[in-house]
């Protein structure tokens, strides 16, 4: 009877409390901190784009740096040079265009699936890092460097300055609540429910009647979407965009994020981005050659912890509750 | 375009295909056969490059390079496999993807730590070293012509490895069923530290032979794994005839793409790749 309600109870504590604390966290750190947990809230909206994929879906995308970056290429592309963009228009058609190029990069991949899928993708999205690297579309391998931060400027009124890092602190925080929230409604309405369907078992739900490749086509294309939202507030936080957000290290890095996390479960997204930078954080301070750490890390998490960390805080819990 | 500058192309892509088709080639059987997706594969291709760079310097000769290097690659693939990949036949596809990432990581980083970031040349063989004159400006390098006969000689060799011979016949039988193999008494294990050792040393080598033509760089790893990737989507995965087919297929479609339509060059390949799809979303050749 206990632990009938005592998880979500606790989970709700624990939801609570990080909220708080990342509510008040600019008011107590510095600045670079501040930069810092932003950075953290935007890999981990991209995380969970990543997760409606691989964690519910069973799609493992290798090439979802595509779409971040071009969310990120499109706020770019359309700020002027002497003056700033606005947020209210850039964002939707960053949101947009990074969705279009996953539905037109969907209706190939999705015919396809396992290992077939990883390869695919990846190979899809290292044309998309050619486009922007080698045609003057995306100015070559210097990128784009933005003068002018992006207004928020609607009906006459400025709501946030977007220089300021700690507006820039609350939008993202807003974001990836509302992020968060709209995954969560996705996944427990029917639609998301097929979506788990397919990937426990596709043949089942395919003589069931379901469109599969309908709904795939949809999970790959919302993902798309919400990555080129992730990749729109990167390139809002930092005021350049190169071909490297578009790179396979970048699809490698936030698929890492996920099994540190641990797929299927949104909060793994979220802790698995944190655990990511912190990572890259301390080794790049030992060492300039951080990603031998980084890849020597990578081995040992595979091969001594089948299941990711969560598998062990899991494993923590069950000891606990018994 | 003349047909003396035709056929240069014509070569061109050929050998360059013909080079695809040995890293694919390992590529595809290390699918087929063990069931593995290997992103570390072009790492292979990359540190034969380098070990010809390296060992050439030492040893004065490319041909004692390239030998001590097939014998440090297949070293290299049987230790890899017994340390790490031998791990990973029963996980899915997602924890192979991440252990050979960490793995390109680790490669990269000690290629930065031994060799550097910088670009090197590698001199072609003095033997190799001269032209086939074919109009008064136009000439083709022998050495060129060298490279893609040995990668036919490989090719009819793999084909007679494994269509013939018993070793090849156990490769087959493991990759149609492990269990069964393991029951009638054969070791199979044995087999996959076999064709995984196989894989790396033909990706090891052609990045040898290339590194005369290519240069050695960083990277150079990444770009072949994804366009062999690109092969045996096309070839069908598993299939080593899918795998030379699909791979003169890209190292044409890549040559002429580059020629007639220098602007699209980058994307020539995939726009292929996504027709394939299309039309035959399992590939042009089912397994063998």
């Amino acid at each position: 009877m206990m632990q009938t309600w005592s998880r979500p109870v606790k989970t709700r504590i624990v939801l609570v409390a990080v909220l708080a604390l990342l509510a008040f966290f600019p008011f107590a750190g510095a600045t670079f901190y501040t930069e810092l947990v932003t950075k953290v809230m935007i890999l981990a909206i991209f995380a969970l784009s990543l997760d409606l994929l691989v964690g519910y879906t069973g799609l493992v995308s290798f090439g979802h740096a595509a779409y971040y970056g071009i969310g990120a290429y499109v706020l770019g592309l359309l700020t002027p040079k002497y003056e700033a963009a606005n947020l209210w228009l850039t964002l939707p058609a960053a949101i947009a265009l990074a969705g279009l190029a996953a539905f037109a990069v969907g209706i190939f991949v999705v015919r396809v699936k396992g290992i077939y899928f990883i390869m695919v993708t990846l190979a899809f999205a290292q044309m998309f890092y050619f486009l922007f690297h080698d045609t003057r579309l995306g100015r070559g391998s210097d990128g784009i460097s933005m003068n002018f931060k992006p207004v928020a400027t609607i009906g006459g009124v400025t709501p946030f300055d977007l220089g300021n890092a700690t507006h820039v602190y609350f939008f993202v925080f807003a974001v990836l609540v509302l992020v968060f929230l709209f995954l969560r409604t996705l996944l427990r309405s029917p639609f998301g429910r097929a979506l788990q369907g397919i990937r426990s078992n596709e043949h089942r739900m395919r003589s069931l009647g379901f469109p599969v490749y309908r709904y795939k086509l949809a999970s790959f294309t919302i993902a798309g979407a919400l990555a080129g939202l992730a990749g729109y507030l990167s390139a809002l936080q930092f005021g350049f965009v190169n071909p490297e957000l578009l790179s396979w290290h970048q699809s490698g890095n936030v698929l890492l994020m996920l099994i540190l996390g641990g797929q299927g479960s949104l909060y793994g997204a979220a802790v698995g981005a944190f655990a990511f930078v912190a990572l890259e954080e301390v080794y790049s301070s030992i060492t300039t050659h951080w990603q031998l750490l980084l890849g020597a890390t990578i081995i040992a998490l595979v091969i001594f912890l089948p299941g990711g960390l969560a598998s062990v805080a899991g494993r923590f819990k069950r000891e606990l509750i018994g | 375009m003349d047909i003396h500058s035709f056929l240069i192309q014509l070569l061109n892509g050929l050998q360059y295909g013909l080079l695809l088709f040995l890293v694919a080639s390992g590529l595809t059987l290390i699918f087929g056969i063990m069931g593995i997706i290997n992103l570390a594969h072009g790492s292979f291709y990359m540190i034969g490059a380098y070990m010809a760079f390296s060992l050439s310097a030492l040893t004065g000769s490319l041909l004692t390079a390239i030998v001590v290097g097939i014998v440090l690659s297949v070293a290299l693939g049987v230790v890899l496999e017994w340390a790490l990949f031998s791990h990973l036949y029963k996980r899915d596809h997602l924890e192979q993807v991440l252990l050979t990432y960490g793995l390109i990581l680790v490669f990269e980083e000690l290629r930065s730590l031994i060799v550097g970031n910088d670009v090197h040349g590698v001199a072609v063989p003095a033997i190799f070293n001269w032209s086939i004159p074919l109009t008064a400006t136009l000439s083709y390098p022998v050495y060129r012509l060298f490279m893609s006969a040995v990668c036919i000689v490989l090719a009819v060799l793999l084909y007679l490895l494994i269509s013939k011979t018993r070793i090849g016949m156990m490769i087959r039988a493991g990759a149609s069923n492990r269990e069964m193999v393991a029951s009638l008494g054969l070791n199979i294990n044995l087999v996959y530290r076999l064709v995984f050792a196989l894989g790396v040393a033909l990706a090891a080598f052609a990045g040898m032979l290339a590194a005369p033509v290519s240069s050695v760089y960083p990277g150079m790893g990444t770009s072949v794994l994804i366009i062999c990737f690109v092969v045996v989507v096309i070839g069908g995965i598993g299939s080593v005839w899918g795998a030379l087919v699909a791979s003169l297929l890209i190292g044409l479609a890549d040559t002429f793409g580059k020629v007639l339509l220098p602007e699209a060059a980058g994307v020539t390949v995939y726009l292929l790749m996504a027709a394939i799809l299309l039309w035959r979303p399992e590939g042009l050749f089912r397994r063998v």
